[in-house]
């Protein structure tokens, strides 16, 4: 009887560790499953001059010009506002504010709030804020104020565990040398952060690349056949023109989708390996 | 946390004016920029809460909660909340059912069962899942998830709730994973080793001591899942439809509150309108759902800390 349970419960054993690695298999599988469907659609159409065109009627004229110049004006001007606020809070937060201080509490607490807010509620917020209270009207200036907001906090995040795993000594190190705290702060602390804070701006962006709710809400048009040409030139993005495209009925537009997809997504997959990379290097840095 | 050298450092700027007034300058900006986070937050709260109150102005709460149909767009405007909530309810609870046991299987693999090499090939593959763009996602729903649905369930409309929820899940279903897996990582060895000295078998030790001893972790997990879930937009807004409709059968097209305000801003709805302010009473409703779902996510997760740390 007492053999009988232990051999069931042995049998349970082999199933329950069968079931875990089925559920691991399954995720791979559907990621494998994803990426097979859109390289097939979308290669067979991807062609030199859908990267140089205009979007037209007809898909087989459409391209991404334009969503590819407004992407980079996007993230450009994002990386410009996000980069130094997110780093600079980060410092303020790690290195200046009094421990226990009531502010730097709220703060931190708030932070972790924000990180939770649906992408969408950026959106109206740059809609009544940006677009409509400072006039800034559908420009990619507004689009990149908003985006700004949604990504500081994972630069923030991030940039405040980077500098924690900077070691106590180096700064005590520095002070008793004389160094005033933003000596420290700017020579010792920041370099040593480097890795860790690159990496986290590397994710932050490639979350804005991708990002396509909250610039839809703030009016990112979604026709452009012209070139951005300055901070107040109406602009879209590659997530809007692939939206774009899967919402009309015909199936030459899912295609061309499908191809704007593959150059997202190879995108999205450069910048996640070179964030993998620069971590390893700043984690081997900061060991040796 | 202030040390020796710290406050040597302090005193002698004392003494030095200058400087200290230098240090106060670099210190300013670097708090201004803290204090966005807070202005953000504060922005957030003013924009929602300014917009609806004028709605509010026009339309009854009553009306709101009550009426069972949401048609602002329409000449006889009804503004029944529940008709949208209802449909995001219902993609967030399909997502859910997915997300949860599939991705809390695959955390116990990674925690308890697979070898360091193997959790170091798995865990970048579950990284690029969770960085596939939304709109990646609605693609796959609407051309390759959808269609799979209408051949075994024949009378399944192109957008439906159903094809939206599957996909959802399982773009949730890593952050489920990647969460539960740090909760089960912080369980004591001690407690494992335990029971595998009493005798217990690895399922056992899995289900009955590792899975109870990090349940507030992995509670948060879910819930914080799940608000991701309830502010997803474009996996909805594309495969889900634009049909605010108040039902529970995942086959038929639906409109979920985050879809709604897709609908509104593609158009071109005049700033003041009452349509236009429909957007911002949906968001705030919205906001409201997902902020109080965080702030229990983070009760458990201080109570799981208050556990081991």
């Amino acid at each position: 009887m007492i053999l009988g349970s232990l051999g069931r419960a042995r049998v349970y054993d082999r199933l329950f560790a069968g079931l875990c690695l089925g559920a691991t298999a399954l995720a791979i599988g559907i990621l494998a499953l994803l990426l097979v469907k859109i390289f097939a659609d979308g290669v067979p159409t991807l062609t030199l001059s859908f990267l140089t065109s205009y979007p037209s009627r007809f898909p087989a004229e459409a391209g991404i010009r334009a969503a590819i110049l407004g992407t980079l004006w996007l993230i450009g001007l994002t990386a410009a506002i996000a980069v130094p606020t997110g780093i600079a809070a980060a410092v303020w937060l790690e290195e200046y504010a009094p421990r226990n201080n009531f502010l730097a509490r709220l703060i931190e607490t708030n932070i972790a709030n924000l990180a939770g807010v649906p992408s969408i509620i950026y959106g109206l917020l740059g809609l009544g804020l940006f677009v409509r209270i400072l006039q800034l009207e559908r420009s990619v200036i507004a689009g990149a104020l908003t985006m700004s907001l949604l990504v500081l906090p994972i630069i923030v995040i991030s940039g405040r565990e980077a500098l924690r795993a900077v070691p106590r000594s180096q700064r005590d190190a520095a002070y008793a040398m004389g160094a005033t705290r933003s000596q420290v702060v700017s020579r010792i602390v920041l370099p040593a952060a480097y890795g860790g804070t690159l990496t986290g701006v590397i994710l932050a962006l490639s979350r804005a690349i991708g990002e396509t709710a909250p610039l839809i809400t703030i009016g990112a048009l979604t026709f452009i056949a012209f070139d951005p040409d300055g901070l107040l030139s109406p602009f879209t993005v590659l997530p809007i023109q692939i939206f774009n495209w899967i919402s009309r009925p015909q199936s030459g537009f899912h295609d061309i989708a499908a191809s704007a997809i593959v150059v997202l997504i190879v995108t999205l997959l450069f910048m996640n390996a070179l964030a993998v990379v620069v971590r390893d290097r700043a984690q081997r840095r900061l060991r040796g | 946390m202030m040390t020796v050298a710290e406050g040597a450092a302090r005193r002698s700027i004392r003494r030095d004016n200058a400087a200290a007034i230098r240090e106060r300058l670099v210190e300013l900006p670097l708090f201004l920029a803290a204090l966005v986070t807070i202005v953000t937050t504060v922005g957030i709260v003013g924009v929602l809460l300014f917009e609806t109150l004028e709605f509010f102005q026009v339309v009854p709460l009553v009306r709101f909660l009550t009426e069972t149909e949401w048609t602002p767009l329409f000449s006889t405007k009804q503004f029944g909340i529940i008709v949208l909530i209802s449909a995001t309810v219902l993609t967030s609870v399909g997502a859910m059912l997915l997300a949860l046991p599939l991705g809390l299987l695959v955390a116990i693999y990674l925690s308890e069962y697979a070898s360091p090499n193997v959790r170091r090939a798995v865990k970048p593959v579950l990284e690029v899942l969770a960085g596939i763009p939304t709109v990646v996602y609605g693609y796959f729903a609407l051309l390759f998830v959808t269609p799979i649905i209408q051949a075994l369930v024949p009378g399944t409309a192109v957008f439906n709730g159903a094809s939206a929820a599957i996909v959802m899940g399982v773009m949730i279903m890593p952050m489920v994973t990647s969460l539960s897996e740090d909760a089960m990582s912080a369980v004591p060895q001690s407690l494992r080793e335990a029971a595998f000295g009493l005798g217990a078998l690895r399922h056992q030790v899995a289900l009955r001591v590792v899975v109870p001893a990090a349940l507030s972790g992995i509670s948060a997990a879910f819930i914080l899942a799940a608000s991701r879930a309830v502010g997803e937009t474009m996996i909805v807004a594309i495969a889900a439809g634009l049909n605010p409709t108040l039902t529970l059968n995942p086959f038929v097209p639906i409109e979920t509150m985050t879809a709604y305000i897709v609908q509104v801003s593609l158009g071109d709805t005049p700033h003041g309108t009452l349509e236009y302010k429909t957007i911002f009473a949906v968001g705030m409703v919205l906001f409201l759902m997902t902020l109080g779902m965080n702030l229990l996510s983070q009760l458990f997760v201080r109570r799981f800390r208050e556990e081991y740390q």
